[in-house]
């Protein structure tokens, strides 16, 4: 990977298996304090203490095509290279919450790169799915939900429409703070 | 700078057009995989290639959808393509610059683009 956002974009999918309704993305930045937040929030089926535990080991998984799981431990060391933290917590039947912080004036952290279109992507795949996202540059904030977009379009007209798709990437690319 | 007002437009603009979609026509399905494996190398701007070049083409019959890991990593972008009953079409290696081809020829004319299929490939 050679940007968070693709992280995100692959972490994400965990939230899109996990059964979740609702995904909460946010980039949460302080360029004075050189800090940047990321976090996804889902209220998929959880994890037990077990699998949290071990969910950072590029070895285990829980899939059963395959004897690694690389997403999440890929993400926390994007985070931990910079002198960051990376926390998970999970409650089963209840969702997870995976937060990354990094400090962005260290030499080993990567760039952002283009999240406004890993959340369009997200949207696109994920027709059935609520996405909301947080961007936000020390005192601005800018916050988009397919909740709202949902209801301007009616029932008809679903969310991985190719012309909703572009519209979607266009609006966060001229609005978000990242 | 872009509102959420302008998606009212393109929601009467769709609607207008929706009368004469042709539910009959064989639909087609791209499947892209978005695992670890697929996004690292490069899934993603395929995605978004498939999305403009669909949307731009004005295809109202093609889904595109997503699959993890199926195995086969080392050929990432993967992409499958369904159309109507046909077998399915394994893409490998894919990238941007062939995805109007693809489109082109596979999902509008019918002809499968045998050169990048996993059949075809050297690798």
């Amino acid at each position: 990977m050679h940007e968070l956002s693709l992280n995100i974009l692959d972490v994400a999918q965990n939230s899109v298996s996990a059964g979740a309704k609702l995904i909460e993305i946010s980039a949460i930045e302080d360029t004075k304090r050189a800090l940047l937040v990321l976090s996804i929030k889902d209220n998929g089926c959880g994890m037990d203490e077990d699998t949290v535990r071990n969910v950072c080991d590029p070895f285990f998984t829980t899939r059963t095509t395959r004897k690694v799981g690389l997403g999440l431990p890929f993400l926390k060391q994007t985070a931990e290279q910079t002198g960051g933290s990376f926390l998970i917590e999970s409650q089963v039947g209840k969702g997870t919450l995976v937060r990354a912080e990094y400090h962005t004036d260290s030499i080993d952290c990567m760039p952002l790169g283009d999240i406004c279109s890993t959340i369009s992507c997200l949207v696109t795949l994920n027709p059935d799915i609520d996405f909301k996202f947080t961007s936000v540059k020390d005192d601005k904030e800018f916050i988009f939900t397919t909740m709202e977009v949902r209801e301007i379009l009616g029932e008809d007209i679903a969310l991985n429409e190719p012309a909703v798709a572009a519209f979607v990437e266009e609006y966060l690319k001229e609005n978000s703070n990242h | 700078m872009k509102s959420l007002e302008e998606l009212k437009a393109l929601k009467e603009k769709m609607q207008s057009k929706m009368g004469i979609r042709n539910d009959d026509n064989a639909s087609a399905r791209v499947v892209i995989g978005m695992a670890t494996c697929g996004i690292a190398a490069g899934a993603k701007p395929v995605m978004k290639a498939f999305t403009d070049e669909i949307a731009r083409r004005g295809l109202n019959n093609v889904a595109i959808s997503q699959t993890g890991c199926i195995g086969i990593c080392q050929y990432e972008p993967v992409v499958e393509v369904y159309v109507g009953n046909e077998e399915k079409v394994t893409y490998v290696k894919m990238t941007p610059d062939k995805v109007a081809r693809v489109v082109n020829e596979h999902l509008v004319n019918g002809n499968v683009v045998d050169e990048y299929t996993i059949g075809q490939s050297k690798l």
